[in-house]
Order: C-alpha cells, then structure tokens, then sequence
C-alpha cells in the first residue's frame, strides 16, 4: 500500500488531485445545481420581471422602469418600510439585550443551567408556528389574557391586537420571546472567555460591573456581531405571526403590514407578479445594504482578539 | 471568614434563582395557559386566566379533530410527509456539499464557499416569486413537490455550514490513514465520515423538521387544495373560518400541532443546543 506511492512519487499526487477535482464537483453536483436553479437563476429571472407586468396567465410585457416609477408613489409601501425598519429596530436590540444578560445571568456558576437553557431555549422553537400566532392573538385580544390579569389589579385593557398604536408592539414581545436561540450562543460565546481574564481583573480590584464592560463585553463583540447580523435578518423575514394576528391584512390601519406581507399581497393575492419582483429587489438591495453597513459598522466595535 | 462570606454569598444565589425561576414562569405561562385553557369549556377561557383547569374536559380535542373539512389526522400526515422527505433531502444533498468543501481542494472552492455564506443571508423573501412562476410552468403547483425537491439540492445552506464546521473539527488522520488504504472519496465519505458526523446529522435533522413543521409561507402559497393541507395552512383556515369563537377547540388543535416539535426538543435538546453554538464559531 505505501509501495504503490513510493514508486510514482511525482505523479501520483497530480492524478490524485485531478481525479480529486473531478470527485469533488461531483460531491458538489446537487448544491451547484440547487444554487443555479433555485437561487442564482430565481434572482435574474427576478430582476427581469420587476420591469415586466405579469400575472402568470399571459407572458410577461416590458413595462420597463414603470414598477420602479409606481412604488415612488406607493403610499401602501411606504407605511410597509416604517412599519418594518421600526419593527427591526426595536425587536432585534430588545431580544438581543434579554438574551445577553440571561447568558450572563446564568454563566456565572448558577445551577441547574440546563435546566434553565432549556426552559428559555424553548419558545425560540415554537414561536414560529401559526400555533403560537393563535395564541398571541387571544393572549393580547380585548378580552384576551393579559387583559384578564390587568383586570385583577383593576386596569381595564384595550385589545393590544386590534389598536394600531399596540399592534405591531405585541409582535415585539413575541419576537423577544425567542430570545433563547442567541442566548445558547452567547452562553457559548462566554464559555471561551478564559478564568483568568477575570481572576487577574479581580486581583487588580476590578468589580463586577467593570470586568462586564471591560472583559466580558469587549471579548464577546463576534458572538454580538454575528447574532446582530443573523437576527436582523431574520427580522425582515417575518411574516407568520403578523399575518395570523392581522387575519392576512396587515392592519388595524396597516400597523403591522410587514413588508413581506405586502409582497405576498401584491405578488400572491392579486398576482401582480412583475411589481411583486420589483418589491423582492428592493427588500434584496435594502437587506444587502444593511448587512453592508454592519460590517463596515463593525470594524469600529467588534475586537477581534489578538 | 467563611461564615461571613457565605452568608451574603448563600442569599444572593437564592435571589437569583428566584428570578431566574420568576422570569422562566413568565415566559412559559401563555403556553401552560394555552393547554390549561384547552381542556376547558370555551367560555371560561375569557374569565379564567389560571392555568389550573377546573372541571377539565377533552371536548375541545374530540370536536377540533374534525372540525374542518377533513380530520386533523389528514393534516398531521401530509405535514410529516413533507418533513420527512425534507429531512432526507438536507441529510443527503447537504453532506455532500459539507465533505466537498471541509475535504477536498479544487479550484473555485473559496468562491463557492463564499457563495454558500452569502445565501445564509438571503431571505426567502427574493427568491419566492420567480421560484413560484417556475414551479407553476413545471405543473408543480398544487402539489408537495417545490416543498420537497429543492431540498434535495443542498437549498438550505444552514446546514451546509454547520455540517462542515462539524467534519473539520474531525482529525485528519482518519482520512488519511484510509486514503492509504485505496480508499477514494466516495468510501471516505460514505464509511468513515458520515459515520462520524452523527450528532450533526442528528443536529440538522430535528432543525429540519423543526423548520419544515412551522413553515407556513411556502405552504400557503403552494398548497391551495384542501386535501394537501398542512398543520399551519390548516389551523389558518380554522382560526379565519371560525372568525374566533371556538377558541377550545382552536387551542387543542393548535396544542396538537405543537406537540411534534416540543416532543423532539425534549429528546433532542443537547443537539439542538450544541449545533446552534457551533454555528456561531470558526
């Protein structure tokens, strides 16, 4: 067995390699062709559709920028894209915030950590279903049971889902409900930080809160960094819960028409698919731009160690 | 000494355990409520918000269960379909992609790389029209298929990366010592590697099926026929149909839909955890 590479040691390697190659594109085969027919192809195919008006019934016609042209002027949009970057920029800081300090909370030598994992981990899992949409829809309707423990202290409550100031807030709390997915990653995350860090801080008269800011923090910037970028992502996508809630509209009053409600709307209730592409476009160029400007952000807080 | 120090040491970690135990209870309190309220008649769940049930009942499940055009058990089946054939299709077409990219050097390895963290990145959101439009010229729609095909080409990069973080923690020296055996890729993979990699096969499976049991917009806009229903598509129609009056029943239905998924957290809790902290690391 060592002979056969001891006799040929220059070529052996090279035919090695080129049959390596050929190996590899074949282990690659089902992913390159899923990148080339249900993404790559999918984004140009939608990029030619955005200046088409189509409705699947007759072949797309060239409309050219018109899409563009009518969503300047879309006010429906408009309260979409607010109700959205105000969804993202309120849920992601509040769940990210939970979940580093219950990681923290529990990192530091609490017992039965598991246990409590597990119990916090748990609706991270759940909250996407249309189950928990149901729930949250009795859980904050008027005679819901948040409403029935406020009664107890004599607060009479509105229905939070059908109040449009209210609405899109309850959707805040069930996305910071989940905070337990980057918590497990934060816990994770602190599990690297070496004792000694903060043996050697203590020794030096540093308490708490200052060895918190000094080292905990600094040194977990790429966890926070990397749950940022996956959460904001993730954010943008939502749609179950909002859509449950609102009865498929997005109201009361467009409160919580999430932009990709508005696309399923325009692409999946009126079958205007060409304007549908063009809203796909932009929600790919806002997302792309944000994901962008996090890196570029980056480099001023995250510490990369040495 | 100890005694001073143990004392404020001893009422702080019972401090925080009680508000690590209040906070749990808050957080789990809609759903003990949702099952409490599940097995109470409906017109209590508007008055009663304890989740000690009082007179309980399984009225809800038994007229839930077939409260729709179909029975539940029609729904439960075409879901788990899907997610059974979904689990196969990531396990297969993701493994692959994972060994290629965690073992082997070919030329474009960096650029597909890249490529496959990019569409990490992509929301589902930009591809679902144009992937519509094909699935409907193919005749697909109305049918499991675009739910269940594209899985079987590695579309879920998630589990691509995840998979090759876990073989690249796997010594190299395996591979090697079978290489020089007269192994080629294909028996590394398929004897050495795979067998291996089982807590992150394990990992992406509960995931998968985690995902596809919730997903709910693919299975809106495909499944239109009744027949093809899933759990989310079906607990919809009954949320909207029954304008929210039945709320015993929607419940039981619903508790019935989540049961799959906590059923799998409690026996997979460890994978499900550890796989989720390996993705945030090199």
């Amino acid at each position: 067995m060592i002979g056969r590479t001891g006799t040929r040691p220059v070529r052996a390697p090279v035919s090695w390699r080129r049959r390596g190659d050929r190996a590899a594109y074949l282990f690659l085969a089902p992913w390159l062709l899923g990148m080339a027919v249900f993404t790559l192809g999918p984004i140009l195919a939608s990029l030619y559709l955005s200046f088409t008006e189509y409705s699947l019934v007759a072949p797309p016609e060239w409309l050219g920028l018109e899409n563009y042209r009518e969503m300047l002027d879309d006010s429906r949009l408009r309260s979409a894209l607010v109700v959205t970057f105000t969804y993202v920029f309120v849920s992601v800081p509040v769940q990210l915030t939970l979940a580093l300090a219950l990681a923290v909370a529990l990192n530091s030598g609490v017992r039965g950590l598991r246990f409590y994992r597990s119990v916090y981990y748990l609706p991270s899992l759940l909250a996407g279903s249309v189950s928990i949409a149901i729930l949250w829809r009795q859980v904050f309707g008027g005679q819901g049971l948040v409403n029935q423990l406020l009664d107890r202290f004599g607060i009479q409550g509105t229905s939070w889902i059908g109040h449009p100031d209210y609405a899109l807030g309850t959707l805040v709390v069930l996305n910071a409900w989940t905070f337990g997915a980057p918590m497990v990653i934060f816990l994770a995350g602190l599990r690297q930080i070496p004792a000694m860090y903060h043996e050697a801080a203590a020794v030096d008269g540093a308490g708490r809160v200052a060895r918190f800011f000094r080292i905990t923090l600094p040194l977990l910037t790429p966890i926070i960094f990397f749950n940022l970028v996956l959460q904001v992502i993730d954010a943008f996508q939502s749609f179950t819960q909002a859509f449950v809630i609102s009865g498929g509209t997005g109201g009361p009053a467009d409160s919580t028409l999430l932009y990709t409600l508005y696309l399923y709307e325009r692409g999946f209730g009126s079958f205007d698919m060409g304007y549908a592409a063009a809203l796909a476009w932009f929600l790919l160029v806002v997302i792309a731009a944000l994901t962008a400007a996090n890196f570029l952000l980056a480099k001023r807080w995250v510490f990369y160690g040495d | 000494m100890t005694d001073l120090t143990a004392a404020p040491g001893r009422s702080r970690r019972v401090f925080k355990h009680a508000v690590l135990i209040a906070f749990g209870v808050v957080m789990l309190y809609p759903l003990l409520w949702m099952v409490a309220s599940s097995v109470k008649p409906t017109e209590t769940i508007f008055r009663d918000p304890s989740i000690w049930p009082s007179g309980s009942t399984v009225d809800n499940y038994v007229a839930g269960w077939t409260a729709l055009n179909s029975p539940f058990h029609l729904y439960l089946w075409n879901s788990a379909v899907i997610a059974v054939a979904a689990i196969a299709g990531n396990l297969l077409s993701c493994s692959l992609a994972a060994y290629a990219f965690a073992r082997m050097r070919f030329p474009g390895r960096r650029v597909f790389f890249a490529a496959m963290l990019a569409t990490l990145m992509l929301p589902l959101h930009v591809l679902i029209v144009p992937q519509y439009v094909l699935f409907s010229q193919l005749g697909w729609v109305n049918t499991a298929l675009p739910l269940i095909v594209p899985k079987f080409f590695a579309v879920d990069a998630f589990f691509i990366f995840l998979m090759v973080q876990f073989i690249r923690s796997l010594p190299r020296e395996l591979d090697e010592a079978a290489r020089i055996d007269g192994c080629g890729h294909g028996r590394i993979y398929w004897r050495i590697i795979m067998p291996l990699s089982v807590p992150a096969l394990v990992t992406s499976a509960l995931f998968t099926f985690i995902w596809t049991w919730n997903d709910f917009f693919s299975q809106l806009i495909y499944l239109a026929d009744p027949r093809l229903h899933t759990v989310p598509v079906a607990l919809r129609t009954f949320v909207d149909g029954q304008g929210g009056t039945q709320w015993g029943q929607l419940f039981a239905m619903s508790i019935v839909g989540l049961a799959p998924v906590f059923g799998f957290f409690l026996a997979g809790q460890r994978y499900l955890t550890q796989g989720l902290a390996t993705t945030g690391f090199k």
